[in-house]
């Protein structure tokens, strides 16, 4: 006779071990430490503690870790950690024209006050795998160069600024919606889009850039400058009323800057988009930008006409963590809405075969309640 | 609903001077950049009246009728409408609540693309239905019936009524959309180059079905089109506009006979010369 | 059968949600209480679970869960489904309450797509696991539209779908969540429960509470609120009813699983709530030795 499945509890402990067993490989190959994710792939330690949410190097770099390379998992891990901290403060608006400048480049200007410096990028690498590396060969220490931090400089969008061919940066100084803390609702300000771009999956934005510069939206933006390097955090305790410096993250920005044919108040300028993400992830800080500008249509008077420009669509779908959840729910048990599905399948099949057999079909019936 | 009224029911001014208009509409503008949109329209509308406004494309027209039918929100002016069930109210100072009440009671909207107007993917009876049902009704054979008279009223075979509109062809598309507007029987009803399209045959045939209808019912209508002859055979009263303004304003004989603007006489010339 | 009480693990708050988070939620559920049907937004946390696995009745169940109430967590209906073990246990670990299988003796129950058979008692409350708690949301996708649909109860468009059902099937082919109506005012969905259900939430004298996680809303039917299946006049609501009855119990009246026993394709059907099932099975078991007797 058969009896309702038991042993949830059992088979659960079991997948945890055996999770554990392949995470930790093979025995006989040293285990991988914290401090190696950390320094030998940053730029997987950038992802997850851009969409994490955290400047938490060591920590993303566990999440990496006991996700085994996973980095949408190590992404939930982090964020899981991130919703029992306690907030102790927000800090002041960061400065970015103060940034220690690793890497500075623009693609509208040859050359601008303060130079370009093109700083450690895999853009010009030709892609052939390095055997070396596969053979454990030590990686030679770099050439001297002269690739001295550049001095802090002025943002390249503020050039077009003084001859006012580029849109003013709204002043705005109140502090922004946190949007881990309260819900969000249609339409978003600004600093609720560009919270949701920053914390959403690289892939999704990536793609959806590439749509929108593809046509499917109306996104014709020049790099107007890119740039990495670190910048100052500082807070203002109540206690003491002026800022205080906390500490220093590597950040990198993007300033985008799009044509804009102009509205009945504005006449035609230059528009901007802004991105920004933790450490040296410069595909999310340009593929944020790209979005942000994208979702300003409706804002600016352009035409919505595709799913690139449409706020709802684009926010409520870029949270890698919401999307995984969503996607992997499919894989618990659903017998309940299937039995249900199977009924009245079953249900509306006798019946079209009643009709065609005129034959009497009895089984299931509804009752009226 | 299969008598056939030959012209527009002759309504004088004079007749309506009695009466007070159904909208009235003071110094509206919208505008989306300098010269694209419509700038300070006045006019009044009365019940029963079909008026036309007309114009090459991109003159304002269908900004202008969207603004009036509470789809955009004009940058000025006023729209007044007496409503059955509200009494009178100035559209864009009160709430949406209100404006999307009269959407779905008591005005109707008839877009130029069929799939705009109607739900492609649910049954032709269920798109007459939809009105019913929006507004309580909660019997299946009463909506069924009804939507079966209103088939039956734009002549389309009642035996239609389970089929998508998806496998209509695009006059049925149009005269479902008709049908699906007029089940809660509207008093205003907005349309949007109706005809566009449509083959000449089969736009006379939906013309002539439009005309009995409106008179039958007594709708006033606000139709936009850029075919002239649509708008003789339909407006009481025609408005042109050009660039965003209106031009001229008069019967719709008088406007197309002996049109006074030289933007007008060129309009009428070139139909002519067609 | 009920475990003891579990100690809590360190470094987490009870029941894991901090407590200024637990107010801010349970002011969410006051709001919604105080609107039966209508979908209170609430500032939804990460939670340590995927979305679509429930975080949202596991931040609902969080903020109402006390150190003396005694917990039941179901998935499908039964307590033994990994999701149902897996919430179970983690409250069992951050807030070392007491967990039952026994309807009767809970006084909350978490759950996924089912109502308990048993009927619930006043002081009971059940926290429904919502994945979409927007009834319109599969004819207008838009948020920012199907909120003002609710405001100014838009609801013909619900009904639309109700028509094709009839005109193309002769009856409502909806078997689960079947969107209601809430105190005649606004229109719900009861989550992915099957229709079967659907009465019980009708004058139910036990709390019901609804949080969904990924789209942060909370909702809730007061006990004894009126909760009305759409439905035609002419077309009513009706359930689903089997021929065969429960193999274990016997039973001809609850919401029966399909389960299949060989290659061949041969089946038998079980009761879906497992506690409901094995009390019954119990009661027959003592029936039987007192007739004996």
């Amino acid at each position: 006779m058969y009896v309702a499945v038991k042993g949830g509890e059992r088979a659960i402990d079991n997948a945890h071990a055996l999770l554990a067993e392949r995470r930790r490989g093979n025995r006989d190959v040293a285990e991988l430490t914290v401090e190696q994710i950390r320094n030998q792939l940053p730029l997987a330690v950038d992802r997850v503690m851009t969409e994490g949410s955290v400047y938490d190097p060591e920590l993303a770099a566990l999440a990496l870790k006991q996700a085994s390379g996973d980095a949408v998992e190590a992404i939930f891990l982090l964020r899981a950690y991130r919703t029992t901290l306690p907030r102790f403060g927000y800090s002041e608006p960061l400065n970015t024209e103060t940034m220690q400048i690793e890497r500075r480049i623009s693609g509208t200007f040859k050359d601008l006050p303060g130079g370009q410096t093109l700083g450690a990028t895999y853009d010009y690498t030709h892609r052939l795998l390095d055997f070396a590396l596969l053979a454990e060969g030590e990686t030679p220490p770099s050439l001297e160069t002269d690739s001295a931090p550049l001095e802090p400089c002025p943002r390249v969008l503020e050039l077009l600024n003084s001859e006012g061919l580029i849109e003013q940066s709204p002043k705005n100084d109140e502090r922004p919606r946190d949007i881990t803390r309260e819900p969000v609702d249609y339409p978003a300000e600004r600093a609720v889009r560009l919270q949701n771009l920053v914390r959403g999956d690289e892939g999704f934005l990536l793609s959806l850039s590439y749509a929108s510069m593809r046509g499917y939206g109306d996104s014709h933006p020049f790099a107007g400058e890119i740039r990495s390097g670190q910048v100052t955090v500082e807070l203002v305790p109540e206690e003491l009323g002026f800022p205080v410096v906390i500490g220093e993250i590597v950040l990198t920005e993007c300033e985008m800057v799009n044509q804009f044919h102009g509205s009945k108040t504005e006449p035609p300028q230059f528009t901007r988009g802004y991105g920004v993400s933790f450490g040296y992830n410069e595909r999310k800080a340009m593929t944020v930008a790209l979005m942000e500008r994208a979702l300003r249509a409706d804002e600016l008077g352009e035409a919505v006409n595709f799913p690139t420009q449409d706020q709802e669509f684009v926010l409520s779908h870029t949270d890698c963590v919401s999307a995984n959840g969503f996607v992997s729910h499919l894989k618990l048990p659903h017998y309940v809405d299937f039995q249900s599905e199977l009924e009245m399948i079953r249900r509306l099949r006798r019946e079209a075969g009643k009709q065609e057999n005129n034959a009497p079909a009895s089984a299931v019936e509804e009752k009226t309640v | 609903m299969n008598s056939i009224c030959e012209q527009p029911a002759m309504l004088n001014s004079d007749d309506w001077q009695d009466m007070e208009p159904l909208l009235s509409v003071q110094n509206l503008s919208k505008f989306y950049a300098p010269g694209k949109g419509c700038g300070n329209v006045s006019f009044d509308l009365y019940p029963g009246e079909v008026l036309g406004i007309v114009g090459e494309s991109g003159s304002g027209k269908s900004t202008l009728l969207n603004s009036l039918s509470a789809r955009l929100v004009p940058d000025e002016g006023h729209v007044i409408y007496r409503s059955e069930q509200f009494g009178e109210l100035d559209l864009y100072q009160g709430e949406e609540s209100l404006r999307r009440q009269l959407m779905r009671s008591e005005w109707g909207i008839v877009h130029q693309h069929p799939r705009d107007g109607l739900r492609m993917n649910v049954s032709a009876g269920a798109n007459i239905g939809e009105r019913l049902m929006a507004v309580g009704e909660r019997h299946y054979s009463e909506i069924r019936q009804r939507a079966i008279e209103w088939l039956q009223a734009v002549e389309i075979d009642a035996s239609r009524i389970d089929d998508r509109p998806s496998q209509f062809s695009g006059g049925m598309q149009q005269r479902l959309q008709i049908a699906r507007n007029l089940v809660t029987h509207p008093r205003l009803i907005f349309m949007d180059e109706p005809t566009g399209g449509l083959d000449v045959s089969v736009q006379a045939r939906l013309l002539d079905l439009l005309r009995n209808l409106v008179a039958q019912l007594g709708l006033s209508v606000i139709i936009v089109t850029h075919d002239l002859a649509v708008a003789r055979l339909l407006a009481h009263r025609l408005m042109v506009m050009r660039r965003g303004e209106v031009v001229e304003t008069g019967l719709t004989d008088q406007v197309l006979d002996d049109p006074q603007h030289p933007y007008t006489q060129l309009l009428v010339s070139s139909i002519l010369q067609n | 059968m009920s475990t003891p009480q579990m100690t809590q693990v360190e470094g987490y708050n009870f029941a894991y949600l901090d407590e200024q988070t637990k107010r801010m939620i349970r002011r969410a559920i006051l709001k919604a209480v105080a609107i039966p049907g209508y979908q209170v937004p609430f500032g939804g946390r990460e939670m340590p679970l995927p979305h679509g696995w429930g975080t949202g009745g596991m931040q609902v169940t969080a903020s109402v869960i006390g150190t003396d109430d005694r917990l039941k967590v179901i998935d499908q209906g039964a307590d033994d489904t990994t999701n149902a073990v897996s919430i179970r246990r983690f409250f069992a670990k951050t807030a070392g309450v007491e967990t039952t299988e026994k309807t009767a003796d809970a006084t909350l129950i978490q759950t996924r797509h089912r109502v308990p058979e048993r009927p619930l008692q006043n002081g009971q409350i059940l926290i429904y696991q919502v994945p979409v708690p927007e009834p319109l949301r599969f004819i207008e996708a838009r948020d920012s539209e199907t909120r003002k649909m609710h405001a100014l109860r838009e609801y013909g468009a619900m009904q639309v779908k109700l028509y094709e059902d009839v005109a193309r099937f002769g009856h409502i082919a909806t078997s689960y969540d079947y969107p209601v109506m809430v105190n005649g005012r606004y229109m719900m969905t009861p989550s992915p429960i099957p229709k079967f259900d659907n009465p019980k939430l009708n004058g139910m004298p036990a709390l019901q509470l609804f949080g969904a996680g990924f789209e942060k809303r909370i909702y809730a039917v007061p006990p004894y609120t009126e909760v009305q299946s759409l439905d035609f006049d002419d077309y009513p609501f009706e359930v689903q009813q089997w021929e065969e009855s429960c193999a274990i119990c016997g039973s001809d009246h609850s919401f029966l699983d399909e389960v299949i026993t060989d290659d061949a394709g041969s089946r038998m059907f079980v009761c879906s709530d497992t506690d409901y099932c094995r009390e019954r099975a119990q009661s027959n078991r003592e029936q039987a030795q007192e007739n004996e007797q």
